[in-house]
């Protein structure tokens, strides 16, 4: 009946591994606000986990799950109250009672002392209408990757009934600025679950940080301190907390994107005397400069396939997206509409950039259909920045001001779902999307 | 981009035009935490209208920075120059162009720098927060640029200015207003 995760144990005691090492910190969180649902989301009761654990587990793992899935907009999750049952297993299920209530699909999962790991979480996503069992799943899990686990269940959950592959289980890297005292600001480059729990500061500075930018494993940022005279790119392991200083040329270092295979990384110089896109060899730090225009080049971003770069460019007077080849050549202006569109981020399958775009009343965020040239624009408010997709390109998350200053949101690729990720105390803005954690 | 050739005025009639919107003491505008415990929105954010009202109901308040004053000419010019001073030109959205209000203000640092060729200042180019921030800390240089050209035109060595950008990571003020933009899209010269 029971079939072990078709991942693969092993991935998940790598993760394990990732967090432990995490020094835990108490952190503001970011709490989650959907502020537009979508019509006819698809009811789904998440049924407490049971089982003899005692003591009483610090995670309510079936509340995380059931929070992932309502966030994404595509799910309504069953209120507790509402249940006519509280089974943990597939065998104590009376189908019929969540028929009445109209109710499709039903999760409900066992945890126990495990063998592998303090716990052994058992969990099956059941088709109320067929009675039968749609995934059954057994997972080994320590204290402190039960939140991980209940995200990777919400993942499973989503893929099987969307189609898509959920990204719970990933993370969101960011700037939060706070004021310590008299009034100065402190900068922290922070990560965490891409719910906003579990924040993690890597870095805490009295000077500006920016541009946070994932490897593609995970397992390293690279980003812009201004710790020294100006801007100067920095990679940091996450793992460790080592750090170096990748580049600090004379002018601005800034903007680091790494390409998808992990080997190179895209970044501003101005060493040159105007801002222009080079390319570094991350094995030998070898750079290679791609474009050669008096005006502003910045903003590099790669296509996923790592043989084209989009950059911003004034080139033709005002910011706009371009696409240059990964091995250079002449670029390709890719934005008409309106009179700035910059910082452009691609989707995952390449077909979308997310960029801001400028209207002459706001900053929104946008996505532009590069085969079609197709803009789309999909914020209202005043002053939107920095999109980064999800890595399974469902939503594209970004920094807004609301009222407390500036905060994260993210919105779905086709406008219709709306999420706020407001931070308690001190503004939060530069998210960046981790990849997906395997 | 700049209006290089009509700014060859003598240096001396430039100290004495001396008169323009002077910053002193820049880093007492930090720390206005004006926005701070306010109540999360539940809607699509906030609107250019409610934001105007959010800063003005700060600006009444009392706790917007009140430290921009106008000041008599001080500082590095030919007479007094005395290391230590801060001054400002500010800039139009999204442009380079040292406005000829401030040209006495460039020549009076030139003249400084060329009696004082061991002198070195720092130009800091900022931005104000509209558009996005690689974009803004590439116009924070472009405008340190500019102000560096004009301060050698006039005879300071190039090696005398060193230019940093910052972007609109360190605004003058915080605040999301027209108000407060003109005050953040800036070159600051510091001895």
């Amino acid at each position: 009946m029971t079939r072990f995760d078709r991942h693969g144990p092993h991935r998940l005691w790598l993760l394990a591994l990732l967090v432990l090492c995490w020094v835990p910190e108490a952190r503001a969180v970011l709490t989650i606000k959907i502020t537009k649902g979508v019509e006819g989301a698809l009811p789904i009761a998440v049924v407490p986990f049971g089982g003899d654990t005692s003591p009483a587990l610090p995670v309510d793992m079936a509340r995380v799950i059931a929070t992932d899935l309502e966030s994404s907009g595509r799910f309504k999750p069953m209120a507790r109250a509402d249940m006519p049952g509280r089974p943990v297993e597939p065998a104590a299920v009376g189908f019929a009672d969540w028929r009445r209530l109209g109710m499709e699909n039903l999760v409900i999962g066992r945890i126990g002392p495990g063998t592998e790991a303090e716990y052994e979480i058992q969990f099956w996503l059941l088709d109320v209408y067929k009675g039968s069992q749609t995934v059954a799943y057994r997972v080994p899990a320590d204290t402190d990757q039960l939140r991980l686990v209940a995200h990777q269940i919400a993942d499973l959950i989503f893929q099987e009934l969307t189609g898509t592959r959920g990204a719970f289980a990933t993370r969101i890297a960011y700037v939060a600025v706070s004021r310590a005292v008299a009034g100065k600001k402190v900068y922290k480059l922070e990560v965490a679950d891409a719910d906003g729990e579990n924040p993690r500061t890597l870095l805490s500075s009295p000077q500006p940080l920016m541009s946070p930018a994932w490897s593609p494993d995970g397992r390293r940022l690279a980003y812009v301190s201004f710790e020294g005279f100006g801007s100067a790119i920095y990679l940091q392991e996450m793992h460790s907390g080592g750090r170096e200083a990748l580049a600090a040329e004379p002018g601005i270092n800034s903007a680091p994107a790494f390409s998808p295979d992990g080997t190179r990384l895209a970044l501003t110089l101005s060493k040159d005397g105007n801002p222009e896109v080079y390319v570094m060899d991350l094995g030998t730090r070898a750079l290679r400069r791609l474009t050669h225009d008096p005006g502003i080049d910045t903003e590099p971003a790669w296509s996923p396939d790592g043989n084209r770069i989009a950059f911003t460019s004034d080139r033709g007077g005002g910011p706009q997206v371009y696409e240059i080849s990964a091995s250079g050549g002449a670029p390709r202006r890719l934005t008409h509409e309106g009179d700035y569109n910059a910082r452009p981020c691609y989707s995952a399958d390449g077909r979308l950039l997310a960029l801001v775009h400028g209207d002459g009343r706001g900053y929104h965020i946008a996505t532009l259909d590069v085969a079609a040239e197709r803009l789309n624009v999909l914020t209202k408010t005043r002053l939107d920045e920095s999109p980064s997709f999800a890595p399974n390109g469902g939503m594209i998350i970004y920094a807004t001001v609301g009222a407390g200053g500036t905060e994260l949101a993210a919105i779905s690729v086709d406008g219709r779902i709306r999420q706020q990720l407001a931070a308690g105390g001190g503004e939060v803005r530069e998210p960046a999307w981790g990849p997906f954690r395997d | 981009m700049d209006n290089i050739r009509s700014f060859a005025l003598p240096i001396l009639i430039g100290i004495l035009m001396i008169g323009v919107l002077i910053l002193a003491g820049c880093e007492t505008v930090e720390g206005t935490g004006k926005e701070e415990g306010a109540a999360p929105v539940e809607d699509q954010g906030i609107s250019p209208a409610e934001m105007e009202a959010m800063d003005a109901q700060a600006r009444a308040a009392g706790d917007r920075p009140g430290q921009f004053r106008s000041t008599a000419p001080q500082g590095p010019d030919a007479q007094t120059g005395e290391p230590g001073q801060r001054r400002v030109i500010y800039f139009e959205y999204d442009s380079d162009e040292v406005k000829a209000e401030y040209r006495p203000v460039i020549e009076a640092q030139a003249a400084y720098l060329a009696s004082h060729p061991q002198t070195i200042i720092t130009l800091e180019g900022h931005a104000d927060e509209r558009g996005t921030r690689e974009y803004n800390l590439a116009l924070g240089e472009r405008r340190a640029l500019a102000v560096r050209r004009q301060l050698t035109l006039l005879g300071g060595s190039e090696g005398q200015a060193r230019t940093v950008s910052f972007g609109e990571e360190r605004p003058a003020t915080d605040g999301h207003d027209e108000q407060t933009y003109d005050q953040n899209r800036r070159v600051e010269i510091v001895y």
